[in-house]
């Protein structure tokens, strides 16, 4: 057993082997694990649902004074928050402990051909564009309002649509619920009007 | 002990979403424009697994690890808050190029910006909430 241990914890000493843990992880190896979480929530008796947990700070925010749709038992939902502070843990693992530095993203040359030409010079060369997301951005207004905008319509469109990616696109068609079918679909129109309409007008 | 078991879930998906690049903006803007096979790819296989993994339980009358039934709750039955609801959503998913998942995971990940995304998202949420009677559902 002991002998065992020391196998496994030599083989991670070796960097060959630790590449393919700080190498992004190729969609064939995220997929089934997006999946598995979703089983591992499921047997646990809970669903695999990540924006229902905005409901549920709002509500603990006081926001069921001012709305009844927030009125509800939020505590029965404090799993999901455990669920949410993992996923911040998780990130924060992921980008310090195995990523490389600087954590680039290989989108295709026309995607960054394309992204150049609407003005995000990072394309290519880091994780999220820097024209949005460095810390640059607190001085610059219009940044805001855009990452602002952003945010309120996923929240509201989320809640509306009853759910978000986790909740409709990997839950929901996983059951091959037809209200989750036509909730993908709109995310895909919403998301093709805004790329190939609102771009060009945005940045 | 379920709770830690929630949180290592959490870690694990927060992982996952990172790696994946499943929480990088420029993934979703490539995958709306199809100019990779990547997000496709994460979305089908979980998918195909998913729906598999369903229809097993179901079939088998699986329980979950704490010995109780499993049951998968149908969605409502309606067009007009799925379709105007996601059209709102995907909107929002295409500007700042992060689902809800994502933005957890980021604000981890130290962008500090994606906590204004949080701000909007919060906001759009209680938007909702006050105006919920007003829209076709």
């Amino acid at each position: 057993m002991l002998q065992a241990v020391f196998l496994i914890s030599g083989l991670f000493a070796q960097k060959k082997t630790m590449n393919w843990i700080l190498e992004p992880w190729p969609w064939y190896v995220s997929g089934p694990l997006i999946a598995f979480t979703m089983f591992l929530l499921i047997f646990m008796g809970r669903q695999f649902g990540m924006s229902s947990n905005l409901r549920t700070m709002c509500s603990m925010c006081g926001a069921d004074k001012k709305a009844d749709f927030f009125n509800f038992d939020w505590r029965a939902q404090q799993w999901n928050l455990l669920v949410l502070l993992g996923a911040v843990i998780g990130g924060f693992i992921a980008q310090f402990y195995l990523s490389e530095d600087p954590t680039t993203v290989a989108i295709s040359s026309e995607t960054i051909q394309d992204l150049n030409n609407l003005g995000f010079e990072s394309a290519g060369k880091a994780y999220l564009p820097t024209e949005l997301f460095s810390t640059n951005v607190f001085s610059e207004p219009l940044t805001l309002l855009v990452l602002l905008i952003g945010g309120i319509l996923i929240g509201f469109g989320a809640r509306y649509a009853g759910g978000c990616t986790s909740g409709h696109a990997i839950s929901g068609l996983s059951n091959l619920q037809l209200p989750s079918l036509i909730a993908v679909i709109g995310f895909f129109i919403g998301g093709l009007l805004m790329i190939h309409f609102l771009y060009p007008l945005i940045f | 002990m379920r709770q830690i078991g929630f949180l290592v879930i959490g870690i694990f998906f927060g992982i996952v979403m990172f790696k994946s690049e499943a929480a990088s903006w420029f993934r979703i803007y490539e995958m709306f424009k199809f100019q990779s096979f990547h997000m496709y790819g994460i979305i089908g296989s979980a998918l195909f697994l998913g729906v598999i993994g369903v229809q097993v339980i179901k079939k088998k009358n699986l329980k979950s690890f704490f010995g109780q039934p499993i049951n998968f709750v149908p969605k409502d039955k309606s067009f007009s808050r799925y379709m105007f609801g996601g059209i709102i959503f995907g909107l929002g998913w295409a500007l700042a190029g992060a689902c809800p998942g994502p933005i957890y995971v980021l604000a981890g990940a130290g962008y500090w910006p994606i906590l204004v995304v949080f701000a909007g998202a919060m906001l759009g949420t209680f938007i909702y909430g006050l105006l919920r009677k007003k829209l076709p559902h």
